[in-house]
């Protein structure tokens, strides 16, 4: 530690063990909403979710379709690039692994679409396993246009620009194609463990 | 140029603070000299990292309120009662302190330097941080854009950057007062709209580009009423405070 701010104690709030990654503070009850642009506002028959890119061949899924695959309950803690933490947040959805179960692809990255143009990429080893879902049920109730719905993409491991609000699809694709933040000077991968915040981090 | 700019690595850096003055009873403005600071675009952002003696640390993002062509660096900010890092910044800081900053951030919430539409600026409170950055760097650059300013706020008392924010030919500004108007006010009162909107902002045949920056209510408001009179979706770009920058 080099520098210390003259007079500053901090008002930290205790978290639990190991679960606070560097540079973060629990935000608690509070939900903060952050968006780039207007929300779109997407009923669910006009929805619906496709997988494309380097495929076998393009899955897609009504809102009613989407409704019929299994759906898993996560509870896991959030993360975001400006600095606030969420634990123990409820969400339900289908995990990624369950939309690409019959998918032969040669993709190595994914790239998530969304309403408004938003795009975000990963690594398709981040979205499998357990690792991340498309969720339209936030704390038991649906999914609200502010906070992704119909639909946002959760990969809780990753900051939370990663977990693309108002998913449509994903794009698999052979190379890692920079998503929207990731253009504009944000951490290709942003693993809040390893602080990686901006390019270069 | 811009470019290049956002691409470098950002690292921690200490800026001698020079000068800490009042902007009104919550907010300060803080003038900062950072010893290798790359330019930055108007609109972007600072983090700032505050460390305790025992080495916890907590930072938090500001806006920057100086144009690219003033040599110090300039953040307002506005004090939240609740807050772990702005109170320490608007209360306990003074010329002669170091302060842990990194930057610039962002490179998407900002001015748009080759507009060939009107540019239109709509600010609810200390969200108008990023638009005097903005309103510097179109004087100072000799920009003849066509830029609006429609800025809510509380009271009189509540206006920031007073002095930039006056009417000038180039820029026009537009104040409404939500809580208290000036005796002598004529002026629009009250909140922002959809008439506000249409009477004081470029309208949607213009084709402007919207930047929205405020409270989350604030912006989803202003935001749902532009999209209704008309406005592209893609034109409107928008921020919101207590956070910058990412879309969860």
């Amino acid at each position: 530690m080099s520098h210390v701010s003259r007079g500053f104690t901090g008002r930290r709030r205790d978290a639990p063990a190991g679960r606070l990654p560097p540079g973060q503070y629990d935000v608690g009850d509070g939900f903060p909403v952050l968006s780039a642009g207007p929300v779109p506002y997407t009923e669910p028959d006009e929805w619906d979710f496709t997988v494309q890119g380097q495929v076998d061949q393009v899955r897609r899924w009504s809102w009613q379709e989407f409704q019929q695959l299994p759906r898993e309950p996560v509870t896991v803690d959030i993360h975001c690039v400006t600095s606030w933490s969420k634990f123990d947040t409820r969400w339900e959805g289908v995990a990624v692994e369950t939309l690409l179960q019959d998918v032969e692809t040669a993709g190595e990255y994914v790239l998530a679409f969304c309403d408004g143009g938003y795009t975000t990429n990963l690594p398709l080893d981040d979205v499998v396993d357990g690792k991340a879902w498309v969720v339209d049920t936030y704390d038991g109730s649906p999914l609200v246009p502010e906070h992704g719905g119909p639909a946002r993409l959760l990969v809780p491991h990753l900051y939370f620009w990663k977990s693309a609000k108002w998913v449509r699809g994903l794009a698999l694709n052979l190379v890692d194609e920079p998503g929207f933040w990731e253009n504009f000077g944000y951490h290709n991968y942003g693993d809040p463990w390893k602080e990686q915040r901006y390019a270069g981090d | 140029m811009e470019r290049t700019a956002l691409r470098r690595r950002l690292t921690w850096q200490l800026a001698e603070v020079l000068a800490v003055t009042r902007e009104t009873p919550r907010v300060r403005r803080i003038r900062l000299r950072p010893p290798d600071w790359p330019g930055h675009v108007a609109g972007q952002h600072v983090d700032v990292r505050l460390t305790a003696p025992d080495g916890y640390t907590a930072q938090r993002s500001y806006s920057i309120a100086s144009p690219p062509s003033q040599p110090e660096t300039e953040l307002i900010v506005e004090r939240l009662d609740d807050g772990e890092v702005s109170p320490y910044l608007t209360d306990e800081l003074r010329p002669g302190d170091l302060l842990e900053v990194r930057g610039p951030i962002g490179g998407y919430f900002v001015w748009p330097e080759h507009a060939d539409t009107p540019v239109q600026l709509v600010a609810g409170g200390s969200g108008v941080v990023p638009f005097v950055a903005m309103l510097a760097h179109h004087r100072t650059s000799g920009s003849d854009v066509d830029v609006r300013l429609l800025y809510s706020v509380r009271t009189d008392a509540d206006v920031i950057a007073r002095d930039e924010l006056r009417p000038r030919p180039e820029s026009a500004v537009v104040l409404t007062f939500t809580r208290d108007a000036p005796a002598d006010w004529t002026g629009p009162r009250g909140r922002i709209d959809r008439e506000l909107l249409v009477r004081h902002t470029a309208p949607p045949e213009q084709r402007p580009a919207i930047l929205i920056c405020g409270s989350t209510p604030f912006v989803e408001a202003v935001t749902r009423e532009l999209v209704a009179i008309g406005h592209a979706a893609e034109r409107i770009k928008t921020e919101r405070y207590g956070g910058m920058g990412d879309t969860s």
